[in-house]
């Protein structure tokens, strides 16, 4: 019970309070670039929940399994991010053979997910904080694409209706998406400091 | 002589500026924001992170010049981030072993570098292609242009958030800080209104 209590906490916590769009600034650049429409960004999350959970798992193991025991943590930058894009070229692969149609909508976005610093940032922060069991590692990993997914569908409901609203014209694009998203911080403010 | 050398010098005069207002990577590219929003609660930190960028930039620009006759297309990308990775893990141990609380400061952020849109992007559209000087200077210009926008942001958000640059008091006793400033809020805001006012600058010049 005590273990199921701890893991929801986690979830939770990296979901909503530690959400890596707004307090950590990660993956910036596919938030800005793909939440233009809801169902574009809705797949874009999904694809990283997937990728994100997959190299967030393998880090942990390689990390506490491999490197630690050989007293290789220097190369652990490396490592982690070969692991990552070997995780994209996997789903890549898989996508293009299953689902052909949503390969040909994604584009250029797929590969680039390689170089999502949410990605690479959520294996950095699990080693960070000491995350010593599998199943947080787990959890915490597939927590993060969660939030992320949640963070850019907000958005981009958002931005579908920004369109019809009448901006300024030096603050169309980037500048308006920017403030936005700070009001959105703001609000996810409010969740600071519930766990811990 | 003379005629040949000229076009080159005014050449690389143009690659090294380009950097700095007409191609500047945050505010024109817009490129490598997660470093630029995370670390420029305080000038100290942005421009440690700068000097990073710039180290992490020259050196993996030379490596990739130098080999860019070598390389295989569907292996380009993978080669660049594992040269990059490389430096990267570089300046992490040099900031831990002589600047550990700068270090601690900027944490994840630093082998974050290896992300950084910015040092792909220039691998790929300066260094692979360009000889050795070219793709040196160009580095530089773009460092130079990612440090100073990041110290710009740095210094408008120290101000207003505790009323200090580079931890030096300029405001007067009666300025009441604002503590939203250093935090996320505060960094979303201030970027998407420094943006605005580079479409506005550009617009009126154009």
């Amino acid at each position: 019970m005590d273990m199921v209590t701890t893991l929801l906490l986690a979830f939770i916590s990296i979901v909503i309070i530690n959400n890596l769009v707004f307090t950590k600034f990660l993956g910036i650049c596919p938030y800005l670039g793909v939440s233009g429409r809801i169902d574009m960004a809705f797949g874009m999350g999904m694809a990283v929940t997937f990728v994100v959970t997959l190299s967030g798992t393998m880090t942990w193991m390689i990390d506490n399994w491999i490197l630690m025991k050989l007293g290789l943590e220097v190369t652990r930058y490396v490592c982690f991010i070969l692991v990552i894009a070997g995780a994209v070229q996997l789903v890549e692969m898989y996508v293009r053979k299953f689902f052909p149609s949503l390969y040909d909508s994604f584009g250029i976005f797929l590969p680039l997910i390689t170089t999502n610093c949410a990605i690479l940032g959520l294996c950095l922060f699990i080693n960070l904080w000491e995350v010593d069991s599998l199943i947080e590692a787990v959890v915490l990993s597939f927590g993060a694409g969660i939030g992320f997914t949640m963070a850019i569908c907000i958005m981009a409901g958002i931005r579908e209706n920004l369109n019809l609203a009448d901006v300024p014209d030096c603050l169309k694009g980037a500048p308006i998406t920017l403030i936005t998203a700070g009001l959105l911080a703001l609000a996810f403010m409010g969740f600071a400091g519930m766990i811990r | 002589m003379a005629d040949e050398s000229q076009p080159t010098t005014a050449l690389y005069k143009q690659t090294l500026l380009a950097g700095l207002w007409r191609e500047n990577p945050v505010f024109r590219l817009l490129l490598g924001m997660c470093p630029t929003l995370a670390v420029t609660a305080a000038v100290k930190p942005a421009f440690t992170m700068g000097c990073c960028v710039i180290f992490v930039l020259v050196c993996s620009n030379i490596i990739v010049s130098l080999m860019r006759n070598l390389l295989k297309p569907h292996l380009r990308i993978l080669m660049f981030t594992l040269t990059i990775a490389t430096f990267v893990t570089i300046a992490d141990l040099f900031l831990k072993a002589f600047v550990p609380r700068m270090s601690e400061t900027l944490g994840p952020y630093v082998p974050l570098i290896i992300v950084n849109c910015i040092i792909i992007c220039r691998a790929e559209a300066c260094a692979s292609k360009n000889p050795l000087l070219v793709s040196i200077i160009d580095a530089l210009g773009m460092g130079a242009g990612f440090t100073l926008t990041l110290c710009v942001l740095a210094s408008i958000r120290e101000l207003l958030s505790t009323g200090m640059i580079f931890e030096v008091q300029v405001m007067p006793d009666a300025f009441v800080p604002w503590a939203a400033m250093s935090m996320p809020v505060g960094a979303f805001i201030t970027l998407g209104l420094l943006l605005g006012l580079v479409n506005i600058i550009s617009r009126s010049r154009s």
